[in-house]
C-alpha cells in the first residue's frame, strides 16, 4: 500500500513509519506545520510544532530511505482548532485540543489530502489498535493500558478509521519501543515525550488565553452565592480543580473546595465540596461512531478525560444527543470534554459533554 | 516508493545545481592530490598558485574580462554579498530590481537606502522607473536572468544608464553563464556575479567579476587573498573545476542552447494541453529554465507527484521550514498569492535528454488533475 506516515519529529511515529517501511509499504513521510510562527527550537520537552522538531522527523526520514515533505497546515490548525480552544473557554468549557486537532486536521485536511494525491492510508505513531475483518474495522485499547490513546481517536468516524494505521497499538513497553528506535539508528530513541499542548510551549494555558480573552476579575462565590474571594478570569479554573483557588475564608466545614462551576455571563468561579462534584448524568452532544451508529439504550463503559479511568454507565441515544447514566458519582467532569465510550476495550463513540447532572 | 537510482531520474532542477561532468570530476581530483597552500612560496604552493592562476585566466577569457578582473568567491551568494555590501557606501542609494535573489533582495535588511524598480507582466525591469530611480544612487544591481523564469533582462542598457547617473552597475549572472552570450567588457556593467554549481561546475566556490578602477571594500578580513577583496585560502581544486566547467558550458553554448530550447518548447507546449496552464516566459529568455503556473494547485503536492514517478522539479521560490512559500517573483510580476503559490520551474542542462523530457510531459498533466483535486479536499 502506499501510506502516509504523520511524522513529528518524535519517537513514536519515526518507529511507526520504520515498521511500515520494514512491512514492505510505499511510505511517505510528512511533517505538518502547525504553528504560524514556529520556534526555532524546542523548549524544554514541550511541543511538536518547532523547526527543530521538522528537522528530527526529516532525519528519521533519511534514516529509513523515505520521501519527506512538510505540509503546512498552519492556517486550517489556527481557524479549526486554535480559535476553538480559545472560545470554549471563553464559554466556560474545557476544549481538549488534540481531539479537535485528529478530527479536524489530522485524520479529516491531511488524510483527505493523501487520499487525493493517491495515498491509501495514513499512518501515525498513536497507541491505539485496529482490527479489520471484512472491510469493517474497529478501534480498540493499545495493549499497554498506560500508553493508550484511545480517547483522542474516539472522534474518529469509520470511514475515517478505514484509511488509519496505528503501527504501535501491540506495543507493551515504552523502553522497548525506545530500544527499538536506538538499533534503527534512528537518532530521536532518546528524545523526551510531549506532554504539553504543542502551540503553547511555554505551558502557560492561563497566560495563553490571557492575551487572548484578557484578564477580566471576578468572584469566586459559593455554592450559595456568597462571595469568598476573586479570580483573575474564570477561563483560568476547571470544574474539579482543588489548587489555586487562593480563599483566605477558610471552609465552614474545614474541608477542601472545588472549582464546581464556571459562569461565563456572570463572570464568577463557583466553589464547593467535594459532594457538588459528583455527577450521575451526563449529556453529550454531537455523536461520533466509530461502526455504525448505536441506537436504543445499551450498558458500556464511558471515559470523560485523557487520563481517567472507564466507568460502568447506561447509554440513551436521542437525536443528536446521548444520555450518560453512571453506574456510581463521578468526581470532575468537564463540560467542553468528550465522553468517549467503549464496549470492553473497544471505542464505540464519542461526544462533548455538554451538561452533567447529580 | 521504492528508491529510484538517481540515474534512473529525470532531472529538471538544473538551474538549482547542475551536476558535473566526468571530466570536471577528473580535472578536480588532479588538483585535489596537490599539496601547497597557493599563497606559500615554496615549490608545492607555486604548483598551487599556477592551478589557481590558470584557472583565474581561464574563466576571465571565456567571459570578456581581465584575469586580474576575477575575484573568487565561495559562490554566487558571496559575490552579490560583496557587490552590494562593498561597492557603496552604508549610507549610499542603491538601487535593485523587484526579481532580485535573496543574496541581492536581502541588501534590504542590512542598507537604509534601498530603491526597488518594479517589472512587468513579463518580468521585464521597468526601464522608466528605474531611470527614475538610479538618479543619485551609487550602485544598481539588476540580475541578467532570472533564476525562477528565466527572463533575460537588457543589462548593457541598465549599464549605461546607471553610469549616466553616475552609479556603478552590477548584474546577477549566475543563471547566465553558460546559457546565454556573457562578455563582461561588452556588457559596460562593473561588477559580475557567477556561480559554478549552475553550469557543471562544483558547488562551494563563485567569482565576482570586478572591473579595473572600481574601488570596493571588502565585507571580511583576514589573509588578504583576491587582491585584499576575500580572505581565505583559495580553494584549488574547486577553482580549477569552475574553469574547467565553464570553459566546457561556454564551449558548447550555442549549440546547446538550440537543443535546451526545443525541449524547453515541448514544456512549454503543455500550456495548450493542461486547462488553465499559464507560460511565466517573457520572449527574452534563458532555454534553460520554463516557469509555468496551474491554476488551483498548490506547488508542493505536484512536486510529491512527480518525485514519486521519478522527476526531480523545483518551485524555484524560497522555502520556509520545508514549505514553498508564493514566489516573490510571480508576485512582483502582478500574479495574485494564490497563482504565485501555485507555479513550478523547470530547469535543464547538459545532462537533460529528450527522454527527460518525455517523461515530463508525459507525467506532468496527470500530476496537474490530481493536485487539484487534492487542493479542493
Amino acid at each position: 500500500m502506499r501510506i502516509l506516515a504523520a511524522m513529528s519529529g518524535g519517537v513514536d511515529s519515526a518507529v511507526a513509519a520504520a515498521r511500515l517501511v520494514d512491512a514492505g509499504h510505499d511510505v511517505v513521510g510528512v511533517h505538518l506545520a502547525l504553528s504560524r510562527n514556529p520556534e526555532l527550537f524546542r523548549s524544554g520537552s514541550r511541543g511538536c510544532c518547532s523547526i527543530a522538531d521538522a528537522n528530527d522527523a526529516r532525519r528519521a526520514a533519511d534514516v529509513l530511505g523515505i520521501p519527506f515533505y512538510v505540509w503546512d497546515f498552519s492556517e486550517r490548525f489556527a481557524e479549526d482548532v486554535v480559535v476553538d480552544f480559545v472560545a470554549e473557554y471563553a464559554a466556560g468549557r474545557t476544549p481538549n485540543p488534540c481531539l479537535r486537532c485528529n478530527e479536524k486536521i489530522k485524520f479529516a485536511a491531511v488524510l483527505e489530502r493523501g487520499v487525493a494525491l493517491g495515498f491509501d492510508r495514513v499512518a501515525t505513531g498513536h497507541y491505539a489498535r485496529l482490527e479489520r475483518s471484512d472491510g469493517a474495522v474497529s478501534l480498540y485499547r493499545a495493549a499497554e493500558p498506560a500508553k493508550d490513546q484511545s480517547y483522542v481517536l474516539g472522534v474518529l468516524t469509520g470511514e475515517q478509521l478505514s484509511r488509519c494505521e496505528f503501527p504501535l497499538g501491540e506495543v507493551t513497553a515504552k523502553a522497548a519501543l525506545r530500544a527499538e528506535a536506538a538499533e534503527r539508528g534512528l537518532l530521536v530513541a532518546d528524545k523526551p515525550d510531549s506532554h504539553d499542548i504543542c502551540f503553547i510551549p511555554t505551558g502557560d494555558t492561563a497566560g495563553f488565553l490571557d492575551d487572548r480573552l484578557g484578564q477580566r476579575t471576578g468572584d469566586i462565590v459559593d455554592v450559595d452565592g456568597e462571595v469568598l474571594g476573586a479570580h483573575q478570569g474564570y477561563h483560568r479554573y476547571t470544574v474539579g480543580q482543588r489548587h489555586g483557588l487562593h480563599l483566605s475564608v477558610p471552609a465552614s466545614d474545614g474541608r477542601p473546595r472545588y472549582v464546581v462551576g464556571l459562569d461565563p455571563v456572570a463572570n464568577t468561579v463557583t466553589v464547593g465540596p467535594r459532594q457538588a462534584l459528583a455527577v450521575r448524568t451526563i449529556s453529550a452532544i454531537r455523536p461520533t461512531w466509530t461502526e455504525a451508529p448505536v441506537h436504543g439504550s445499551w450498558r458500556g463503559l464511558v471515559q470523560v478525560r485523557a487520563h481517567a479511568e472507564a466507568v460502568p454507565a447506561d447509554f440513551t441515544a436521542r437525536a443528536d444527543r446521548l444520555e450518560i447514566e453512571l453506574e456510581a458519582p463521578m468526581f470532575g467532569v468537564s463540560p467542553g470534554q468528550a465522553a468517549v465510550h467503549y464496549d470492553g476495550e473497544r471505542v464505540v463513540g464519542a461526544a462533548t459533554i455538554a451538561a452533567t447532572g447529580a | 516508493m521504492a528508491a529510484i537510482a538517481s540515474g534512473a531520474r529525470a532531472y529538471v532542477d538544473h538551474a538549482a545545481s547542475s551536476p558535473m561532468s566526468a571530466a570536471v570530476m577528473a580535472v578536480m581530483a588532479e588538483a585535489m592530490a596537490l599539496a601547497g597552500n597557493p599563497s606559500a612560496l615554496h615549490a608545492s604552493g607555486r604548483q598551487a598558485r599556477r592551478m589557481v592562476e590558470e584557472a583565474r585566466e581561464s574563466l576571465a577569457a571565456d567571459v570578456g574580462a581581465h584575469p586580474s578582473e576575477v575575484i573568487f568567491t565561495s559562490g554566487g551568494t558571496e559575490a552579490n554579498n560583496l557587490a552590494l555590501l562593498g561597492a557603496a557606501a552604508p549610507d549610499q542609494k542603491v538601487v535593485i530590481s523587484a526579481i532580485e535573489h535573496p543574496s541581492v533582495a536581502d541588501v534590504r535588511r542590512v542598507r537604509e537606502q534601498v530603491a526597488v524598480a518594479g517589472v512587468d507582466a513579463f518580468g521585464r525591469l521597468r526601464s522608466a522607473e528605474f531611470a527614475d530611480l538610479v538618479d543619485g544612487a551609487a550602485l544598481a544591481s539588476v540580475m541578467w536572468v532570472n533564476n525562477e523564469t528565466g527572463v533575460v533582462q537588457d543589462v548593457a542598457a541598465v549599464a549605461a544608464r546607471a553610469h549616466a547617473a553616475g552609479a556603478i552597475a552590477h548584474s546577477d549572472a549566475v543563471q547566465a553563464l553558460g546559457h546565454v552570450p556573457v562578455d563582461f567588457a561588452a556588457s559596460g556593467l562593473d561588477l559580475l556575479s557567477l556561480s559554478a554549481h549552475k553550469l557543471g561546475g562544483p558547488v562551494g566556490v563563485g567569482a565576482l567579476i570586478v572591473r579595473r578602477g572600481v574601488a570596493l571594500r571588502a565585507s571580511g578580513f583576514g589573509g588578504g587573498q583576491e587582491a585584499k577583496l576575500r580572505s581565505g585560502t583559495v580553494p584549488v581544486a574547486l577553482v580549477a573545476g569552475f574553469a574547467a566547467a565553464a570553459r566546457a558550458a561556454i564551449a558548447r553554448r550555442e549549440s546547446e542552447a538550440a537543443r535546451l530550447e526545443a525541449l524547453r518548447r515541448q514544456v512549454a507546449a503543455l500550456g495548450g494541453v493542461i486547462p488553465g496552464a499559464i507560460d511565466n516566459s517573457a520572449e527574452a529568455h534563458s532555454p534553460a529554465i520554463i516557469n509555468l503556473t496551474f491554476a488551483g494547485i498548490r506547488a508542493d503536492d505536484v512536486l510529491l507527484l512527480l518525485d514519486a514517478a521519478g522527476i526531480d522539479a523545483s518551485t524555484g521560490s524560497a522555502c520556509t521550514a520545508g514549505v514553498h512559500q508564493p514566489s516573490e517573483v510571480l508576485l512582483a510580476m502582478g500574479r495574485s498569492r494564490e497563482d504565485a503559490g501555485a507555479s513550478l520551474r523547470f530547469s535543464f542542462g547538459a545532462t537533460t535528454t529528450s527522454a527527460d523530457i518525455d517523461r515530463l510531459v508525459a507525467v506532468l498533466p496527470h500530476a496537474v488533475e490530481t493536485a487539484r483535486r487534492a487542493a479542493a479536499t
